[in-house]
């Protein structure tokens, strides 16, 4: 049997891969479309047993980031995986398939005056996505990350094994927590099927502070802010030109939402503004075209097929409602980096990005992220010489390392990419790759996504 | 019955030359006072005691063990209650208590980074003087160490709000069961091991070093004591909290039985006649909690409450917490023994399961008290006996060990916050199939190959590591239970 007849014989629908179907410029030679937990073990069972390597993916709005894989020959596309499998409102937990994209949770679970409370940069990323990227938004201030939300998770790894940690209550320290593990695994450890979060009641109302300042010693009234006993939920800054000037906002949420933004507005100085919707820019990443209408989107979503269509081969044609990849990955095509520091150090962070730039000959560098978390996104023109880009990591890297600082760069176009080290010093880079040799000894899963986990001697 | 300690006397003497006498205990009277932790009722005692100052020291006696394929476990202040620092007669126990630094209170940067065999309390009490505080208080904060407190997730009253041990520490420095030293640290990318390691029980190694966030003392504090007729009416009070948009701090409940505990053992007071007490605490910006103060006494009284008590100062809001905080040694003044458990349900599930708690109590005529953080379901049943009765005992343990069933029946866990250990890791497989076990067991393998590091707990009887599972047959349970279709 040839994989292709052995996919074909699991009975989950599968067709042919095409150019559009491509993850960072490598073309699979099939895509399987499963629609539960047990339908993806068939699929990586299969996959198994012809030794083929499989990329998992969901909106594939963050499937450009990291290393481009070092081989793929099936993607399995999570999308139709896409139920809510159980909400039970008065616990506030929801479970639901990791095809499951973050405007369908927010619609389902608003509806209940409830809600996944992770700012998710682009509304047909997928919650296995978020989870395997590890993506937050501004509200990392006050509910942390997507780690900090899942109480539960099923994954299949790639011998086709299915496996379950957490459960559905919130308080719980039985067993070992997978879901920590994939968290960040970039689709390395095994395909992320279903997902348990806890949730919080909306709020009940919601209030922006913004104010926009010359220079980064806005800064120490952010910290301020970070230190009162405001309570802000989130605290963001973007800064669109390098030296040029910052925007801070700041958002609070509660029945006295407006009364604290007050109290805030006046510790941000003069010139502070209150809304009540947030700026333009809120929960975007920086360099990327405006949000597209979630509603279109939703739209666009593939349904699920009758499961009663019975087994057999269905290696079908691409079908016309399965937007490919490409056009599903937003386009830009440019640098994207992460950078981390103490949130003491913004201001110094800041400057190093100003400083890293001059060294590498003037790029511009649009910055925005989360002001006291420290976490901030940078975004880099496509047309950096690759050389320069290499200058700008490698002294950004160095300058924030005497903090503590991290520097990941998630996205590169192809000519640069080749030349930058993605993700830098890793402390458990050993362990990490212990953990990948023993969840994937065959370097099957998403191969080379995420180096400091390489399987050992997998060559290529 | 004890198990005589092993012959160690060739690594008890290379302990000597790294540590001197001061930090090496052989001495048979000394080794017993280390032979439990809080779970009394399982005891080892350890060959040899060793007391590291530093992690070059933890990381050396730890790379001997790993020389010699000698079982180690670490151990903090023995306060965890699941029989998790419970030490190997054949091995050594690596005790913490002499690395209580606290090395760095840094307002600026809301963190704090301290040595493991720091007390809980003592961060606080640290970050205290800046407006600042480490969120997780567990009960035995007072004493309990952060390592413990890493090792086991720890929780306590106010996780509904801030959550655990786990979204609260931001790095660890650990020794590896291979005696190497390692920083996970929550910013670098890729798996989430820092994650992973904390909850784990000291499975994974030993924490020699870790990094706290510091959480802004809340502008307003209140708590309200509500009293019920019974848990019933006190249960349809939480549910309309939740059911309200409000997340407290925390909501506690007592139910009568342990109501009367804590009355004969610190006279705490609660209003007359109450079948069940509810306390929520409220905190955060003093406009958000009125509010919120305002609807949550409101609810009480259209639930049922028949008395309402507010602190909003310290001293009364210690008077209101008094009683719940001495629950579990309280029941002591009421029944010669007793056994506490820890389950946890999904919160809609509550009072479903309290009476199943009560079918069993009168099925086994063993009482049960019944305390719990209601807020998140997990209750903390406390299964008391007379252990001079013949047969009691037993009786006590079949109705701990049904609560747990119960608990797995409404889709709940077994443990919420005191951790598998050695007490629990025969339930670990009726909470998760062999697949599910078996891969956890591939974390273990990747950073314990030689099953040294607290072998024994968590787990039931593990695969050796490299060894290859069996063909299985039969269905997944996942797929039994309709959660999962394989056509």
């Amino acid at each position: 049997m040839t994989p292709g007849e052995a996919l074909a014989a699991t009975g989950v629908d599968a067709r042919a891969a095409g150019p559009g179907d491509a993850v960072a410029g490598v073309t699979p030679r099939w895509v399987a479309l499963p629609e539960s937990t047990g339908e993806v073990a068939l699929v990586m069972r299969a996959a198994a047993e012809h030794g083929l390597a499989v990329v998992p993916a969901g909106g594939g709005t963050k499937l450009s980031w990291g290393y481009a894989p070092t081989r793929c020959d099936l993607l399995l596309d999570t999308r139709r995986m896409n139920r809510v499998l159980e909400h039970e409102a008065g616990d506030l937990v929801v479970r639901v398939q990791a095809g499951v994209t973050a405007a369908a949770l927010a619609s389902a679970l608003g509806e209940a005056g409830q809600q996944l409370a992770l700012d998710v940069m682009a509304e047909e990323a997928t919650v296995g996505g978020v989870l395997a990227t590890a993506a937050a938004g501004p509200r990392r201030l006050r509910h942390g990350t997507p780690r900090d939300l899942l109480i539960g998770i099923t994954v299949v790894l790639a011998d086709g094994t299915i496996a379950r940690s957490g459960g559905k209550v919130v308080k719980n320290v039985a067993g070992y927590d997978l879901g920590k593990l994939f968290t960040g695994s970039l689709g390395t450890l095994g395909v992320i099927t279903e997902a348990t979060f806890r949730l919080h009641p909306l709020p009940a109302s919601r209030a922006w502070v913004t104010a926009t300042s010359p220079d980064p010693r806005v800064l120490t009234a952010v910290a301020t802010l970070a230190g009162s006993q405001l309570e802000p939920s989130a605290l963001e800054l973007d800064r669109p030109g390098t030296h040029g000037p910052l925007t801070v906002a700041a958002l609070f949420e509660g029945v006295a939402a407006a009364e604290r933004a007050k109290a805030a507005a006046e510790l941000l100085g003069d010139g502070s503004a209150i809304s009540s919707g947030p700026p333009a820019w809120w929960a975007r990443l920086p360099g990327e075209r405006p949000a597209p209408d979630p509603a279109e989107l939703l739209q666009e979503t593939p349904g699920g097929h009758p499961t009663e269509d019975g087994p057999g081969p269905r290696l079908t044609e691409s079908s016309p409602g399965d937007r490919s990849l490409e056009e599903r990955v937003p386009q830009g095509g440019g640098f994207l980096l992460e950078l981390r520091v103490p949130p003491a150090f913004a201001g110094r962070a800041l400057a190093a990005v100003a400083w890293a730039s001059d060294d590498a000959g003037g790029p511009p560098v649009h910055v925005r992220g989360s002001a006291a978390s420290c976490v901030l996104h940078l975004a880099v023109p496509v047309d950096t010489p690759p050389g320069a880009a290499e200058i700008f990591v490698t002294s950004l890297r160095s300058e924030v390392a005497g903090d503590g600082g991290r520097l990941v760069v998630w996205t590169a176009p192809p000519e640069a990419a080749a030349r930058l080290d993605r993700f830098g010093p890793v402390g458990a880079a050993t362990l990490m790759r212990r953990v990948k040799e023993r969840f994937d000894p065959e370097g099957r899963m998403s191969p080379g996504r995420l180096a400091g986990a390489p399987p050992a001697g997998s060559g290529t | 019955m004890t198990p005589a300690p092993a012959d160690l006397s060739g690594l008890s003497g290379r302990f000597l030359a790294m540590l001197g006498p001061h930090g090496v205990i052989t001495d048979p009277v000394r080794l017993r006072t280390y032979e439990c932790d809080g779970l009394t009722y399982h005891r080892a005692t350890p060959a040899v005691v060793v007391l590291p100052e530093t992690a070059e020291q933890v990381a050396a006696v730890v790379r001997a063990c790993h020389e010699t394929g000698t079982p180690f476990v670490a151990r903090g202040s023995g306060t965890g209650l699941s029989g998790g620092a419970l030490p190997r007669s054949d091995g050594v126990l690596i005790v913490t208590s002499r690395m209580r630094r606290i090395l760095e209170i840094d307002v600026e940067n809301r963190r704090a980074v301290v040595e493991p065999g720091v007390t809980n309390l003592a961060i606080t009490e640290a970050a205290r003087p800046y407006g600042y505080y480490y969120a997780p208080d567990p009960s035995s904060q007072q004493i309990c160490s952060i390592g413990g407190n890493v090792a086991e997730n720890s929780g306590g009253a106010h996780c509904l709000k801030y959550g655990f041990t786990v979204n609260h520490v931001l790095a660890v420095e650990l020794v590896t069961p291979e005696g190497e030293i390692v920083l996970l640290d929550a910013m670098d990318p890729g798996y989430d091991l820092l994650g992973a390691f904390i909850g784990s029980e000291g499975t994974l190694g030993i924490a020699t070093k870790i990094t706290v966030r510091l959480s802004r003392e809340p502008e307003t504090v209140t708590t309200l004591l509500a009293a019920f007729p019974d848990v019933e009416t006190g249960g349809v009070a939480v549910s309309a909290i939740i059911g309200a948009g409000i997340v407290p701090a925390a909501i506690e409940m007592m139910d009568a039985l342990a109501i009367e505990a804590a009355e004969a053992a610190v006279r705490c007071d609660y209003p007359p006649g109450a079948g069940a007490v509810l306390i929520v605490e409220l905190d955060g910006p003093h406009a958000e909690v009125a509010h919120e103060f305002a609807r949550v006494d409101a609810i009480c009284r259209e639930s049922g409450a028949f008395a309402v008590r507010v602190a909003d100062d310290p001293a009364r809001r210690a008077a209101i917490w008094k009683g719940r905080r001495s629950a579990f040694a309280a029941v002591g003044r009421i029944s010669p023994a007793y056994l506490v458990q820890d389950g946890v349900v999904p919160r809609t599930a509550l009072p479903a399961v309290l009476a199943g708690i009560e079918r069993l109590s009168a099925r086994y005529g063993i009482r049960v008290a019944n305390v719990f953080h209601a807020g998140d379901g997990n209750l903390h049943p406390l299964v008391l006996f007379d252990d001079a009765e013949e047969g009691a005992g037993e009786r006590a343990e079949l109705v701990s060990g049904e609560i747990l069933d119960l608990c797995l029946e409404h889709g709940g866990s077994i443990t919420g916050e005191h951790g598998v250990g050695v007490d629990k890791s025969r339930y670990m497989p009726k909470m998760f199939t062999a697949e599910d076990l078996d891969t956890m067991q591939l974390v273990r393998c990747a950073f314990d190959p030689r099953n040294l590091s607290n072998p024994g707990k968590i787990f039931p009887t593990p695969r050796l590591c490299g060894e290859v599972p069996g063909v299985r047959k039969g269905v997944h349970p996942l797929v039994a239970s309709g959660e999962a279709d394989l056509f």
